[in-house]
């Protein structure tokens, strides 16, 4: 299926720079924070200090007799009107899911819970009056630590019983996708290989640049929402569902929103606080979050403890992988919630070819925040279990441990492949990316210096990391959903209408946060439709324009709601055909379609569909019974997943005296299918890959014993600088997709999902000569130096915190 | 309240502010400059950037009072009155130094100031000088490559 992609002379494949540039680097942006209203009331919460504590009074008339203060309100006051956080994906019929209000009303479950909202008129002045509310808690026993809220030591919510949210597996001799795990375990401690290892994702924060913020407008006929959110469709939704409004009533905007990578996929308790004061008020009202505000109540991400066992012949050949997850959840079951670990159910077994597996998760409820989808989602946690695993295979086993990888992944002509998890994986050349990726390294001449290093004792060694991935991007066949009982479908709705001048405005369901889908969309439209680039308009994230969509998140915009646009192109030229024909006085039978323009075969005779959009608005003449629209929409819901995959090669310099991690060098090469942008694609490659940089050597969110986040700021919880970062080398192979028509494949995702292993396998591979087999993530200084200094995976950053406030004062942040 | 007198983006403006008053709120919230952003509250993030009579500085670290007297540029006041971009403007389109954009207008104003001090920068200097300035999306590649592009020393975004 390799091909390199063809040179286009079109709009498809270029490196288009992008339309929406201009209004952000000159300032002339919308971010929700920047939208001030006549009359507009700010908010700010009370937030609990503790992560489980039943609320036994809650007094507020200090509060509300401070200046300009309009009203301040107790969950008990807004009572059944503040609607509900819902959960969309229930993974198991059974499962248990604590009823979530956004703000409760007698107990909190985490540590930055909402429970009274104070509304002023600057935010200024909110935010000086909710330190006014006295809140008195009794503290009840909270469920910190992962492992022992699985055993239910301590209940996160003593009601229910039980910490354990669901319990979801998947045994491929259970589904008839291959054979007995426990089998091939058996015969492989008899006679081949057992890896057993036991991993930790550690939890992480989104930390998208854009802190939160919701601006609710109650006047007028509908309520209007602007968010930072990801999923304007949904959110309008979730409101809709959970408070009683129609959904008709409610119109929720999406405008400039500065990053996602999962965190505002997401219906919160501030945006549904934010509703409920506004239409108790009858007045505009904002809440922009603080970013210590953010880093602890927007959801969290990854958090699972990850055992594994992998079985192989003596020679090297996989035989069986079996997973078993725990997965913190936090407090509640947020919207996609237990469905992240499940979603990294069909990826644990990768690009190789095992014959058995295994995978269960058991969802746990603690006394956290909650977490959700954080990029990849599912998948990064997979790809690192397996990937650290291959590479202990290949160490056990004395080889290179891209041979090991050759030996068992799915040969080029093998596709296209039925998985033992039960995917079809379409197309793919893992042999030609991984070769293309050596090459960009320079893998050998790497490998001789770090044989060198090692054997003149170099104070600082030399670390190769390798890892290969796919994924499952484009969320998702509806079908499949509606098999893993997820709430909705997958499907994406665009739109596409002719001006009367010429111009074409494309409406697409996705909404964008940061990917550039203005300028790729257009370059779609301008080629299939034959009109110039900058003819075309993109409108998206707004319910009112978009009033039907699935939004952003899984990299599925372009192989969905790509997909979707062609359909609805496709059909304005189908219906534009009989009025060409009708105006050329031609049979539509004879007419051609070709750079925008209808023409009689054989003749000179010829309209532009731009022209014919002209004729349809004037209607003066059209054939009989010929609708006056070419305009079209399509709604398009996927037939499969489509599967990217690439190699990735990660060369680190490790200070053996101080523990010191430096990156020297990163190769990739990605095969995501067509390109429709390149310039797009290379900044969502090094995005991604410093995001899972990031978790293997510096971000992790730490709890103390207090069950209160530590990592509450940009001092503490560690984003990359450009200093910490270097150049990367990227490249790409090409195997089209065969299941849409542009034959695309997602890439946001993928930068992240593979890196974090590649520089795990690298820390780890400079170790070795000091019996080091693991480091946990991440790999901070102390770790390293730890672990080379005892042959451990160099404990715990917990230890390493210290306590933020004086437990006195009672009060975080 | 205090009044402060100084000139933004070319325009006098004369307010009385609160003494506690943030320049970068002062920005938003008196004179409608959104293009300036508020990204954290430690002033780690650098998103907030502006130019305080010429030299950058993190606007959430400096009271507006202190901004009396002085000429501040916003990334609203960096283009040509024509709307000519500023070459660093135009070398971050070019070389798709942006994605979601929001630590742009920081990241354009601090790289300004870069500039300014070394018009030749090695890419190392480029990344400290950067360094107080946070982006969650570009993974600083292309906003190196447009340090570069503006400097004259590099060929631009690589695909």
């Amino acid at each position: 299926m390799t091909a390199t992609q063809e040179p286009t002379r079109g709009e498809i494949g270029r490196d288009r720079r992008r339309k929406e540039d201009q209004r952000l680097i000159t300032g002339r942006t919308r971010w929700t924070d920047n939208i001030t209203l006549p009359g507009m009331l700010h908010l700010a919460m009370v937030r609990s200090p503790f992560p489980h504590a039943r609320i036994t009074s809650i007094d507020t008339e200090a509060a509300k007799a401070a200046p300009n203060v309009v009203a301040v309100f107790t969950g008990a006051d807004l009572g059944e009107g503040q609607g509900a956080c819902i959960n969309a994906w229930p993974v198991v019929p059974d499962q248990v899911t604590p009823a979530h209000l956004p703000m409760p009303t007698d107990r909190v479950a985490f540590a930055g819970e909402t429970v009274a909202v104070v509304v002023a008129r600057s935010a200024a002045e909110a935010r000086d009056a909710a330190e006014l509310v006295e809140v008195d808690y009794d503290e009840l026993p909270a469920a910190l630590d992962l492992k022992e809220s699985a055993d239910n030591k301590v209940l996160a919510h003593p009601d229910l019983g039980t910490n354990v949210s669901a319990v979801w597996r998947f045994d491929s001799a259970e589904a008839g996708t291959g054979g007995d795990v426990e089998q091939a375990i058996a015969e492989a401690r008899e006679n081949g290989i057992v890896i057993e290892r036991e991993y930790r994702q550690q939890r992480l924060i989104p930390a998208f640049m854009e802190p939160r913020s919701t601006v609710v407008d109650p006047t007028g006929e509908q309520i209007t929402v602007w968010s930072a959110t990801q999923v304007p469709h949904i959110l309008r939704f979730a409101i809709a569902a959970t408070t009683g409004v129609p959904e008709s009533k409610i119109r929720v905007i999406a405008p400039d929103v500065g990053g996602g990578f999962g965190g505002k996929l997401q219906q919160t308790p501030e945006e549904m606080i934010t509703f409920a004061v506004a239409r108790k008020l009858g007045k505009p009202v904002k809440f922009t979050e603080t970013r210590s505000e953010s880093l602890l109540t927007a959801h969290h991400g990854r958090d699972q403890w990850q055992r594994l066992t992998l079985a192989a012949t003596k020679d090297g050949h996989v035989t069986g992988l079996k997973v078993d997850l725990l997965a913190d959840l936090g407090a509640y079951v947020a919207i996609v919630g237990g469905g992240v670990p499940v979603l990294g159910a069909f990826m644990f077994n990768a690009i190789y070819k095992f014959p058995a597996y295994q995978f269960q998760t058991t969802n746990v409820l603690t006394n956290k925040t909650w977490t959700d989808a954080y990029r990849g989602a599912g998948r990064p946690e997979a790809t690192f279990a397996i990937e650290r695993l291959m590479d202990e295979l290949a160490h056990e086993l004395g080889k290179d441990p891209l041979k090991v990888r050759e030996m068992n992944w799915i040969k080029h002509e093998e596709f296209p492949f039925t998985t033992v998890a039960g995917l079809e994986y379409d197309s793919g050349n893992y042999e030609a990316a991984t070769a293309r990726a050596k090459e960009m390294f320079g893998y050998d001449a790497l490998r001789a210096e770090q044989a060198e290093r090692r054997a003149r004792g170099d104070r600082v060694q030399l670390g190769i990391g390798v890892s290969t991935f796919t994924e499952m991007c484009g969320l998702a066949p509806s079908r499949v959903l509606g098999s893993l009982n997820y709430g909705a479908g997958g499907w994406e709705h665009a739109e596409v209408r002719m001006l009367a001048t010429g111009k074409v405005e494309v409406v697409t369901g996705a909404s964008a946060h940061g990917q550039g889908h203005e300028t790729a969309f257009s370059q779609i439209v301008a080629d299939r439709l034959g009109v110039p680039f900058e003819d075309v308009e993109v409108l998206h994230g707004d319910t009112q324009i978009s009033h039907k969509g699935l939004d952003t998140y899984g990299s599925r915009s372009l192989v969905v709601g790509g997909e979707a646009l062609v359909r609805a192109v496709d059909k304005v030229i189908e219906k534009a055909r009989p009025v060409a024909a009708h105006l050329l006085e031609a049979s539509a039978d004879d007419l051609e379609f070709a750079d925008g323009r209808f023409t009689v075969r054989g003749t000179d005779s010829g309209v532009a569909i731009t022209e014919v959009a002209t004729a349809v608005f004037a209607a003066h003449n059209l054939p009989d019974g010929v609708e006056a629209s070419i305009d079209s929409e399509a709604t398009y819901d996927p037939v499969n997943f489509n599967y990217p995959h690439g190699t990735h090669l990660c060369a680190v310099e490790i200070d053996t005296e101080t523990g010191q991690v430096r990156m020297r060098k990163y190769a990739c090469c990605d095969d995501i299918g067509n390109v429709i942008n390149p310039l797009i694609v290379s900044g969502q490659v090094h995005g991604g890959l410093v995001q899972g940089i990031a978790q293997a050597l510096w971000e992790e969110a730490v709890y103390d014993d207090n069950g209160t986040l530590v990592t509450g700021s940009f001092v503490d919880y560690l984003l990359p600088t450009a200093a910490d970062t270097i150049s990367f080398e990227l490249d790409h192979t090409t195997s089209p997709a065969t299941t849409n028509s542009l034959g695309t494949k997602g890439v946001g995702e993928a930068g992240t999902i593979a890196s974090t292993p590649a520089v795990v396998n690298a820390v780890v591979d400079a170790l070795r000569p000091y019996g080091v087999h693991d480091v946990a993530m991440p790999c901070t200084p102390e770790r390293v130096w730890r672990a080379i200094n005892s042959g451990g995976p160099g404990g715990e950053t917990t230890q390493a915190a210290a306590p933020h406030f004086d437990e006195s004062e009672g009060a975080a942040q | 309240m205090t009044r402060i007198s100084l000139t933004v983006d070319g325009q006098n403006v004369v307010d009385d502010v609160e003494p506690r008053m943030l320049l970068v709120q002062y920005l938003r919230e008196k004179l409608g400059k959104t293009g300036t952003v508020i990204g954290c509250d430690t002033s780690n993030c650098g998103a907030c950037t502006v130019h305080l009579d010429g030299r950058s500085v993190k606007s959430c670290n400096v009271l507006a009072v202190q901004a009396d007297g002085a000429e501040v540029t916003t990334i609203e006041g960096l283009a040509g009155a024509d709307g000519t971009l500023h070459p660093v403007q135009e070398a971050f389109r070019e070389c798709h130094g942006l994605q979601c954009g929001f630590c742009t207008p920081g990241m354009i104003m601090q790289t300004v100031d870069l500039l300014a001090e070394n018009p030749s920068p090695s890419e190392e200097a480029i990344r400290l000088g950067l360094e107080g300035n946070l982006c969650r999306c570009t993974g600083y590649h292309n906003i190196v490559r447009a340090v570069q592009h503006a400097a004259g020393t590099a060929e631009g975004a690589s695909a």
